[in-house]
């Protein structure tokens, strides 16, 4: 081991609180530096430090299941209207179809994506981001970052936008996307998005070719624990659920009710008679629209979705999340004010 | 003269858009610089990732003063007009000068206009330019109004002499233009300012970024050939990577990396695609083998361990790219090697085009069809129905399902892995040659019953359902299609009865399923698309004709033939036209006969009878009219049989000999003899040139 190179604990990422760990008992990687992270946990702990550090709102995961961070509704939603905003979270994200009983070395049906959303992208949304690496210890004298063009369009959510994956050293470490068009509105202003896969991101960080095998809290610890210890199980269980165990009818029946439920809150008055209150209830509208689309996600895995009808389900999630994104521009978060109306 | 130096610096921009970007950005700004007077000796475009450059050298410092002198109404002209010019001119009527003239007085406009200096327009040219840039995609960002491909950060623009460089003043959507730019994004990332294209060149080559593309590109390929060498390897050859790659860099570092063992085995082709699609690599090979052994990676900044942490990445990201590669190719293998037969059933599911069926319907009336060809293309019915009854199978399989540019060569692997017949592999991967005009034909004759097979197919289904190509669109590429038909049976000099073809198959078919299954096709219905068909088949088969020099008309003369269906006899109609066309005979000739034609066609018309009867020797009375009729006689003796023979030169030169008589015949004779009788002979003798002409192919078509 090299104790010079941790004499000097310098923190440019805000004064986090790694800058004051040492290792417990000194075994460690001969080619570690004191900057790189030891575990999965420390990884995500980093990088919400560092967006904290640049401002954003640190929130929580959204307590719902979604495909992609890019549902929760401090992204979709938020990149309507004009008001600013800036928030980063952790998103849990489920996507039955990917589900490998956790054999696959990169493969889960239930993974972890890093989201930030900043509206109006900052000029030095790159620069900001490339902190972010830095901070989570990948060293630019290294290693090599790229920008390649990569558009993104999610025709669930009538969203487009453009931008880039961000590759490291050959491999895909984030999505950077320029919101253009979310729900079917031209965004006004600009939302800068950034997603990063993080167990992808973690392993290579942290030199680990199985996803199982990665450290989840630190391996020094007491009771060290990784990511198969932590999830190993619940890959084989949702796996045999998604696959062939999942009750397509009454899948198909939540889909349908979800659907009727979304219509229904929209179709509701902004005016509460209760309160007198304008309220626009577009967020249960949106939960709704989420499930319709699991739900979409789940009937996909079990394999009863022909490649006609796949067209015709994602037209109608569609259809909810532009309603949903119609009423939230209708609403005070949305930018609507008394006086506009 | 000064010098205009503009670089545009961005986020960064598509590989695919840069070099197309830097060539508008030149012709945009150096057309409306021209336009506002202001000439140039010479300009020049770069591009990078990040940045987009214009150098215009020996600029005019100012547009030249103009004068122009405009003549208006009469002086005594209502107001009307003298409005109208005044608005025309921007001129008030104190400032027109009355002028005498011709009819009078009469207003005159004298409308000076000042040069202007260099940097005044430059300014106006670039804001309209980048205000209306032809992006193929452009964006917003941030709360800004403009649009770019990516978040546009600086505007370099300076003009440059002697004396020193000076900002063009300029700012659009809150960016300023200046003298700055910035280096490579990680070695060399301070702003620095510049002042000519040279100083701009030089300091950006210190600052890590090589501004030429084609440079890059250079660099990179001579690199990258240069290390594989010094292993006995040698980089396989792709222009397109090369030039993606060129543009996601602007300090190529070329790195070669080592494939590991267990994926050597794959395919060199899924090698070779999952590294260029995935990690844009290059294939580094064996020579004597072909075996692909190597990678190399174009990487964009040099690192104090010379790329082995970019390496060292590089590999780990390919490995479980071909670990995904690898578990494809395993599991694709055990399908195939058990007959293939879950690949087959999954077609049925696959919707080919929703008025069309699923796949598995395509393949039952493509092996129905190939069968129905093979003997006309030589081939075993037996294997031609085989082949196009799995060439589609791969379709299924996970591979193809992951790289779709692998159909057709999986299709081989898999069913040779099989263990079906050489020829049924082969044609599972030539039957969709060829795919462009310098794609190779195939020749095995399975492959070729199967190609044509699915190009008929695919053109008669969509002729049926009425979605033929129109003007610029063919979202179905029949264009290709037909081509394709075309090319497969005269490369392969094949007879086949298109028409027949058209009917045999499943255009009926298709057309019950249109109707919802009435029983019967109202049979003209489906002759008229078999026909309409044919008709865009000779469209295509004229284009390929013309590009290989054989003339419209001369074509067109063939096309008016019976049998006009069987294209290689067609194109050797065609062919021997064109030769004789080209001998003084053969173009005499054809003088000739339209004159004997023109002649009966008007005496048809005025007397409203056709003169068809044979005409009688007796009744000539020259001897010049004598000889036509006995060679009219040795030309019907000799092209008969020729043509019967399909032999078109002897036909064709028997009909060249008719060029003399015919000539002589006009120069002695008076066709509309006062004789009735003799008329009447005459113009059945002119008949029976028509008849003995016309048998070779129709030479009214022929144009001069």
């Amino acid at each position: 081991m090299h104790p010079e190179k941790r004499s000097a604990p310098v923190d440019p990422y805000g004064g986090l609180a790694y800058g004051g760990r040492e290792p417990t008992n000194g075994v460690r990687d001969m080619a570690d530096t004191p900057d790189t992270p030891r575990s999965f946990q420390e990884i995500i702990l980093r990088l919400q430090n560092y967006w904290a550090a640049q401002g954003c709102a640190v929130m929580q995961p959204y307590d719902m299941e979604v495909g992609a961070g890019t549902f929760h509704p401090a992204t979709t939603l938020r990149s309507l209207g004009p008001n600013a905003w800036a928030a980063a979270y952790v998103q849990p994200s489920r996507r039955p179809t990917d589900g490998r009983y956790g054999e696959n070395p990169n493969r889960l049906q239930h993974y972890y994506q890093y989201q930030v959303l900043i509206k109006p992208s900052p000029p030095d949304l790159q620069e900001l981001y490339l902190g972010s690496l830095r901070a989570i210890g990948i060293d630019f004298s290294h290693h090599d970052i790229r920008f390649v063009e990569d558009d993104w369009e999610s025709p669930t959510l009538g969203a487009w936008g453009l931008g880039w994956e961000v590759w490291c050293d050959g491999m895909e470490v984030s999505q950077f996307t320029y919101f253009q068009q979310v729900g079917g509105h031209d965004c006004k202003p600009i939302s800068g998005e950034l997603t990063y896969g993080l167990e992808r991101l973690a392993m290579y960080i942290l030199g680990v070719d199985h996803v199982m095998d990665m450290p989840f809290n630190d391996p020094q610890a007491p009771i060290a624990l990784s990511y198969g210890d932590v999830f190993r199980q619940t890959e084989q269980e949702y796996s045999r659920w998604n696959f062939d165990i999942a009750d397509t009818d009454s899948l198909l029946q939540h889909f349908k009710d979800a659907e009727a439920e979304c219509a229904r809150i929209l179709e509701a008055p902004y005016e509460d008679p209760k309160t007198g209150k304008r309220i626009v209830m577009v967020h249960p509208a949106y939960d709704q629209a989420i499930k319709a689309s699991h739900l979409f996600n789940l009937l996909d895995a079990r394999g009863v979705i022909s490649v006609t009808e796949r067209q015709a389900y994602i037209g109608r999630v569609r259809a909810l999340t532009k309603a949903c994104a119609d009423a939230f521009v209708q609403s005070e978060a949305g930018g609507w004010t008394p006086d506009a109306a | 003269m000064p010098d205009l130096l503009i670089e545009l610096f961005s986020e960064e921009i598509p590989a695919r858009m840069q070099v197309k970007a830097a060539d508008d950005l030149k012709r945009l700004v150096t057309d409306g610089l021209v336009e506002a007077g202001l000439t140039y000796a010479s300009a020049g475009a770069f591009s990078t990732p990040r940045r987009l450059c214009l150098t215009v050298e020996g600029l005019l410092a100012a547009s030249p003063a103009t004068r122009e002198e405009r003549k208006g109404p009469r002086t005594d002209a209502p107001e009307k007009a003298l409005e109208g010019f005044l608005r025309s001119t921007g001129l008030t009527k104190d400032q027109l000068e009355a002028r005498d003239d011709k009819k009078g007085q009469v207003w005159f406009a004298v409308i000076a206009r000042e040069g202007r200096p260099a940097a005044e327009i430059v300014a106006e040219v670039l804001d309209a330019t980048i205000r209306n840039f032809p992006w193929p995609k452009s964006m917003r960002w941030g709360s800004g109004a403009l649009r770019w491909v990516r978040p546009l950060h600086r505007i370099l623009c300076i003009l440059s002499d002697e004396a020193g460089a000076e900002v063009v003043p300029l700012e659009i959507d809150g960016i300023a233009a200046g003298d700055k730019t910035e280096g490579h994004r990680f070695m060399a990332a301070k702003p620095f300012s510049v002042t000519s294209f040279e100083d701009y060149s030089a300091k950006l080559k210190r600052a890590h970024v090589m501004l030429d593309a084609s440079e890059r590109a250079d660099a990179i390929w001579s690199d990258a050939t240069n290390q594989a060498f010094a292993q006995g390897l040698e980089v396989v050859e792709d222009r397109g990577l090369l030039a993606e790659v060129a543009g996601l860099v602007e300090w190529p570092v070329v790195l070669m990396g080592d494939i590991d063992e267990t994926f050597l085995e794959l395919p060199p082709e899924v090698l070779k695609t999952s590294m260029k699609e995935h990690q844009k690599f290059f294939s580094v090979k064996k020579p004597k083998t072909g075996r692909i052994e190597k990678f190399v990676t174009v990487a964009n900044v040099e690192t104090p361990d010379n790329g082995a942490t970019i390496l060292a990445g590089n590999q780990k990201v390919l490995f479980a790219r071909l670990s995904d590669a690898k578990f494809f190719w395993e599991n694709d293998l055990r399908v195939a090697k058990g007959g293939m037969q879950p690949w087959l059933d999954a077609l049925e599911n696959v919707t080919f085009h929703a008025k069309l069926g699923s796949q598995g319907e395509r393949v039952q009336r493509i092996a129905a069809l190939a069968r129905e060809l093979a003997p006309v293309v030589g081939a075993d019915p037996d294997l031609a129905e085989q082949a196009a009854r799995v060439g589609k199978a791969d379709l299924s399989s996970e591979m193809v399902y992951e790289f779709p540019e692998l159909q057709g060569l999986m299709g081989r692997y898999y069913s040779e892995a099989a263990g079906l017949p050489t020829e049924v592999a082969a044609a599972c991967e030539e039957h969709y040659s060829p795919l462009g005009p310098s794609d190779d034909v195939p020749t095995a004759p399975v492959s070729v019953a199967v190609a044509l097979a699915d190009k008929i197919d695919t053109l008669t289904g969509f002729w049926a359902i009425d979605e033929k190509p129109t003007g610029s669109k063919d979202p179905y590429a029949l264009r290709r299609a037909a081509l394709g038909v075309i090319r497969l049976v005269l490369d392969n000099k094949l007879r086949v009865n298109l028409l027949e073809a058209f009917d045999h198959h499943g255009m009926a078919s298709v057309m019950l399923k249109m109707a919802g299954a009435i029983e019967d096709i109202p049979d003209d219905a489906s002759k008229a698309l078999d026909v309409d068909l044919l008709a865009f088949f000779h469209d295509r088969l004229k284009v390929f004709l013309r590009d290989k020099g054989v003339r419209h008309d001369v074509i067109d003369a063939c096309i008016a033939m019976p049998c006009n269906d069987d294209l290689t006899l067609l194109v050797k109609r065609a062919e021997a036209l064109q030769e004789v066309l080209q001998t003084e005979d053969g173009e005499n000739l054809i003088q000739g006969f339209k004159r004997a034609n023109n002649i009966l066609s008007q005496a048809e018309e005025a007397d409203g009878v056709s003169y068809e009867l044979d005409p009688n020797p007796k009744f000539a009375e020259n001897d010049a009219e004598r000889a036509l009729f006995s060679a009219l006689d040795d030309a019907a003796g000799a092209i008969s049989p020729a043509i019967e023979a399909e032999d078109f030169a002897a036909a064709m030169a028997a009909m060249a000999k008719l060029r003399g008589p015919i000539d002589a015949f006009f120069e002695e004779t008076k066709v509309n003899s006062d004789n009735d009788i003799i008329r009447r002979n005459r113009m059945c003798l002119l008949h029976k040139i028509r008849v003995i002409c016309g048998g070779v192919a129709d030479l009214t078509k022929l144009e001069g």
